[in-house]
């Protein structure tokens, strides 16, 4: 039975498509009965409902609509078609655009030139065989299990203006949270500390995967522990780079929880996500304006999700 | 916590050559342990207020020591109501973490035991769904369930809209896509040979999937609840736009109702955060291994 083809002997050569009778493909579909066939069409399709139904017609929509005026009410009908209308709403005639999008870039440098190289670096250090690594590691990854919101509420007790740690030990009567020239500093800051513990983990988890021998065979020709490092374990290492370039990316056009706990993306907290959060929920229901907004940032993601579907499937081949 | 477990590097029969001398070691630990501590810092400073009462503070400042109390606790306990809220967070996350793992596990043996093309596209469009920004989903998501009606004994809004039974189905969708990527990937490296042995033995495909793979998955599957079970109950942002009875919010969106409650009062908004954190902190401590497992197995998660 060892050349059942139904058994995944060579993955690198896929089978043609299902439910065509002619050839190989055929006398393997007859040998699964009827009840195997059923089970399986239901094993797929039920989850498969699922997420395109909750995820990727929603996806669709969201594009659809932004060409649209739409305001909520009345039938679908009877919506009417504008263009980019509402993309040059967005880009000219939407004070909190521009803020949100420098808040947006601001987070993802600060997390790309800051907390990610931070995080990696100690992984680094925490990958030599040291005393105490368990210690350092659980200190580390700990606000990786806090929610952002939660994350929100424990910096309020270092940043709050009257009764803050920061203050009292500075001295100075800043309101961290509230003043919009200071605020956004502050929140990166706690979203970093948060951010460098996921990185470290993930990176980490990387570096116990590179074959030892490379280093050795390194060491041997001479090479310092930091030349090893980025002549030869950087490179080897570059799906786990991309994995965490890819989620630095994304967390930071994601972000949300922490500034909509502080106060709702407003006074210097500005937000891509935020904005059109407040677009549909808020007061003034602007869904074909919202739908623009929220496109921006599904086009940026997709960009980045595509990256990272395309490394982590060409590892997964190997 | 401590080096218990940790092999001790000897000197001389290092597992890798070029190991620094001891001044060096010294300036490593100073850092890691000044990191580490700084790392600890805000959480401990949350349980350090929580554990004092607000006139001490008030009048000694907050840095300073005494005025020790619980009082914090049971006041945060009984103004947000939390024994409610704790309650709806299980409503929520238990049913979505096990219809997640399983609809996820469904798939993910598809993927891994047939070679359809589809495979490939299926995967990603699981893979992907995880990583797409939610609000940009929102609006259409936000009709929707405002559209679709429930049996009043499912719901009292009588809407998916302001009900648990939306927020279970859309956090399912949301996360069903990291664990096909972890289960399918997991389920790849196990031997063929057994589902030749199942099939010389006339098993069914379920069979297959339930008694010869899902056994065989459990310490996947382990690492996975446990995630899953930590981020559904920090998720906030669905809970927050597609709820509206603040009784009905799971403690994580909550904290957004408690925040004008207990605005002026540090110590309780300390006592809330700890009570909040509470449930991830066990699980964490508990099932540490599982967790980390469960993240580096895929590698991946936005």
């Amino acid at each position: 039975m060892s050349d059942l083809p139904l058994i995944q002997a060579d993955r690198a050569v896929p089978p043609p498509a299902a439910t065509t009778s002619t050839g190989g493909r055929g006398r393997r579909l007859r040998l699964l009965s009827r009840t195997d066939r059923v089970v399986i069409t239901l094993m797929v399709l039920v989850p498969l409902l699922l997420v395109v139904g909750l995820v990727w017609l929603p996806a669709v929509a969201t594009v659809l609509l932004s060409g649209t005026d739409w305001d909520g009410i009345g039938p679908v009908g009877e919506i009417d078609w504008v263009g980019l209308q509402n993309y040059d709403n967005v880009v000219n005639n939407y004070p909190p655009f521009g803020p949100a999008v420098q808040n947006n870039l601001l987070w993802l440098a600060a997390l790309f030139v800051v907390a990610t190289p931070f995080g990696m670096f100690l992984a680094v250090l925490l990958d030599k065989e040291i005393r105490g690594s368990r210690f350092y590691q659980t200190a580390l990854y700990l606000p990786v299990v806090l929610s952002l919101a939660l994350i929100g509420f424990v910096w309020q007790l270092i940043y709050s203006r009257d009764q803050g740690l920061l203050n009292a030990v500075l001295g100075t009567q800043t309101d961290w949270y509230g003043d919009s020239n200071v605020n956004i500093w502050a929140v990166l800051f706690a979203a970093g500390w948060r951010h460098v513990g996921y990185i470290m983990l993930l990176y980490l988890a990387g570096l116990k995967g590179v074959d030892p021998s490379l280093r050795e065979a390194a060491a041997v020709d001479g090479s310092s522990e930091t030349s090893t490092f980025f002549r030869v374990v950087f490179p080897v290492m570059r799906p786990i780079n991309i994995i965490v370039l890819v989620v630095t990316v994304i967390e930071s056009l994601r972000a949300f929880d922490l500034v909509w706990v502080i106060n709702k993306g407003r006074n210097g907290l500005e937000l891509l996500s935020a904005l059109v959060t407040s677009n549909v929920v808020g007061e003034a229901s602007r869904i074909g304006f919202g739908s623009a907004l929220a496109t921006i940032m599904l086009v940026v993601s997709l960009v980045f999700i595509t990256l990272y579907l395309f490394t982590v499937m060409r590892e997964d081949r190997r | 916590m401590t080096a218990t477990g940790i092999r001790e590097p000897s000197v001389g029969t290092a597992g890798r050559p070029h190991r620094p001398v001891r001044p060096a070691r010294v300036v490593l630990h100073l850092f890691l342990g000044v990191v580490a501590v700084g790392w600890l810092f805000p959480i401990l400073w949350a349980v350090l207020t929580s554990l004092r009462s607000y006139d001490y503070t008030a009048r000694n400042g907050y840095v300073s020591l005494g005025g020790w109390t619980l009082d914090n606790y049971t006041t945060a306990w009984k103004t947000a109501e939390f024994g409610k809220h704790f309650l709806n967070s299980v409503y929520i996350t238990v049913p979505a973490v096990l219809l997640t793992l399983f609809l996820a596990s469904c798939v993910a043996f598809v993927i891994a035991r047939f070679s359809w093309k589809l495979n490939i596209v299926l995967l990603g469009l699981f893979t992907a769904a995880n990583l797409l920004p939610q609000q940009a989903l929102l609006i259409p998501l936000f009709r929707l369930f405002t559209q679709v009606p429930l049996p009043e004994w499912m719901s009292d809004s009588e809407l998916l809209y302001d009900s648990y039974w939306g927020l279970i189905l859309v956090n399912v969708a949301f996360q069903c896509g990291f664990c096909v990527f972890v289960l399918s990937n997991y389920m790849k490296a196990l031997p063929h040979e057994l589902y030749e042995a199942a099939m010389v033995d006339g098993a069914s495909v379920w069979r297959q999937y339930w008694q010869v793979t899902m056994p065989l998955c459990r310490p996947a599957l382990a690492a996975l609840a446990t995630l899953e079970v930590t981020w559904i109950y920090n998720e906030f942002f669905w809970a927050t736009v597609l709820m509206r009875t603040g009784d009905k919010f799971p403690v994580t969106s909550s904290l957004n109702n408690l925040r004008g409650e207990f605005f002026t009062d540090n110590n309780l908004v300390s006592a809330g955060s700890v009570l909040v954190a509470i449930p991830t902190l066990v699980i964490f401590f508990l099932l540490q291994k599982q967790f980390v497992r469960g993240l580096t197995l895929g590698a991946s998660k936005g």
